[in-house]
């Protein structure tokens, strides 16, 4: 219970003081507002706008979260693909490659192009890149399935199919949940990078929006909510992790809540 | 397992008239050109139903390869093999033999409860698969947990592999190799990683399940003693490339206590057994 109380305090003692640095260093610098506002600053204009800045991160979260889902599903979909051949592996994994090479602030003005501004693009963008980082775990847990688990199966002639959701599914759980811990903060950059580019709405337009008019404490606002947003969901899906994927985080004792 | 168990039909098996298992003249290549290892060269082996069999040679000399070919996990280079008078892997046989397997590695899977790892099979083969879902929670759960039981495994469904010891993992892969009432069980040094109490306690263990069920077993062992122990006939098979040296049966009376490997006829066939691979691993070198 006391490693428990502490695993949780650290984290937060942390962050609170991070942010007393911060309001300390700028009260005893007198540093302006528009070069570094104060933390208290920030979370006043936080609360002071909340209204007006709700829609904005309402707009952000959900093309974050359907571009998420997308890029998941896809993702998902060629990992299954690629890793359950090694053919398949060594043929798309250079492509794979060259694609998320490429930034993905590059290709929101070709979204743009073909969907118009708005939120499509933002979608879009959330979506491609949060594709690869799962496509390469998922390939990666299923292409290195124990061979001795595939022959138990086989010998039961059990179908590709049967292997593939007893087995190999089960068996990647660890890699994808990994993949998906990072994908879901890149989904953010995501969309709002397209934000910024192009769009009227969503966190990424109101920080830009918020900057031509030298409201630096709003910017450093739209900040605090998209690292609040990415935490949350951090959080979300560690803790759908430890449920279906406890079995390989046997240290913790969750795992075994039979 | 009694009364319900009668329900579903009995595993096809060949009559004694019959052998279960053919090997004519079979030969396996790994690998092409000079690289090409041959493991088996014109082995031929029968296996009448309800035998045990026990498989005995130096490293190397395909014994697990003829568990694979069996098992049609593998097809061999020449000469065929025949499951039940049919070629192994015959996607043309209407109810295929059934076949349960148990490996040196446990190889539980890690997600999985030990009551789910044992009743595995019965989500996959055929008759069971078809009620999984009515009756996993039922019928399928206690005749995991009687066959758990059995095995010395009562109260340890709900744990996972990675909570029990080397020998109690084996015990449960025995039982998932068992569960869907196999024809035919194939064994791979499967107590070979154990302690000697424990590999004895097993080898108890194991005869009991034989003969209470009447599976044919065809057993991979380097342990010479479980061999002798086991298994009805013992094949000897020479170094690489393998063919089957000697056929010793083995007939001391059943049930076999463990103060039978003290005997002295056990030690002497022990001794012949281990002075046949002494010579084929020296003809080999």
């Amino acid at each position: 219970m006391l490693d428990l109380i502490r695993a949780k305090a650290a984290p937060a003692a942390l962050i609170l003081s991070v942010f007393l640095v911060w309001e300390a260093v700028c009260a005893a610098g007198g540093v302006s507002d528009i070069l570094l506002p104060r933390p208290s600053a920030v979370l006043y204009e936080l609360y002071d706008r909340w209204w007006a800045l709700w829609p904005h991160t309402w707009q952000t979260l959900y093309t974050t979260l359907v571009g998420f889902a997308i890029g998941t599903a896809v993702g998902v979909l060629l990992g299954v693909l690629i890793g359950s051949s090694r053919l398949a592996y060594d043929t798309a994994y250079p492509l794979l490659v060259g694609i998320s090479s490429i930034p993905k602030v590059a290709v929101v003005p070709i979204f743009v192009l073909w969907f118009g501004a708005g939120t499509v693009p933002a979608v879009l963008t959330a979506a491609i890149i949060c594709i690869f980082p799962i496509v390469v775990n998922v390939a990666t847990g299923i292409a290195t399935v124990e061979p001795e688990l595939e022959d138990v199966m086989k010998t039961l002639r059990a179908s590709k199919l049967d292997i593939l959701w007893n087995v190999q599914l089960p068996r990647a759980m660890p890699y994808f949940f990994a993949s998906l811990k990072v994908a879901v903060t890149l989904a953010f950059v995501g969309s709002v990078v397209a934000e910024t580019v192009a769009s009227n709405r969503g966190v990424g337009n109101m920080m830009m929006v918020a900057s031509s008019s030298f409201n630096v404490p709003l910017v450093f606002a739209g900040l605090f909510i998209l690292a609040g947003l990415g935490v949350a969901l951090y959080l979300i899906f560690s803790a759908v992790e430890r449920r279906v994927a406890g079995w390989a985080m046997r240290k913790t004792d969750l795992a075994v809540t039979t | 397992m009694t009364a319900e168990t009668a329900l579903v039909p009995a595993a096809p098996a060949a009559s004694p008239a019959r052998p279960l298992i053919t090997l004519d003249g079979v030969t396996v290549r790994f690998g092409r050109g000079t690289a090409a290892v041959q493991a088996l060269a014109e082995t031929s082996l029968t296996v009448a139903a309800g035998d045990f069999i026990a498989l005995v040679g130096p490293s190397g000399c395909g014994k697990s390869t003829i568990l694979r070919l069996v098992s049609d996990l593998m097809r061999p280079s020449s000469g065929r093999v025949l499951v039940a008078g049919r070629e192994a892997g015959d996607a043309a046989a209407a109810e295929p033999v059934r076949i349960g397997m148990a490996y040196q590695n446990a190889t539980l899977l890690p997600w999985l409860t030990i009551r789910q790892n044992v009743m595995l099979p019965l989500k996959i083969v055929p008759p069971f698969r078809a009620e999984w879902r009515r009756k996993r929670r039922t019928e399928y759960r206690d005749r995991a947990d009687a066959l758990l039981a059995q095995v010395g495994l009562k109260g340890f469904g709900d744990k996972y592999p990675w909570q029990l010891s080397g020998g109690m993992m084996q015990r449960a892969n025995l039982c998932r190799a068992l569960i869907h009432d196999p024809t035919l069980l194939l064994l791979d040094e499967p107590f070979g990683a154990l302690d000697q109490f424990t590999r004895e306690e097993l080898w108890a263990v194991m005869q009991e399940l034989w003969a209470t069920r009447g599976t044919t077993v065809l057993l991979v062992t380097h342990d010479l003693r479980e061999a002798a122990y086991l298994a009805n006939r013992i094949c000897v098979m020479s170094a690489r490339p393998g063919r089957i040296l000697e056929d010793c049966p083995v007939d001391f009376p059943r049930p076999r206590p463990l103060d039978l490997t003290f005997a002295p006829d056990f030690t002497a066939l022990v001794q012949r057994l281990r002075a046949l691979i002494v010579a084929a691993r020296a003809a080999a070198a």
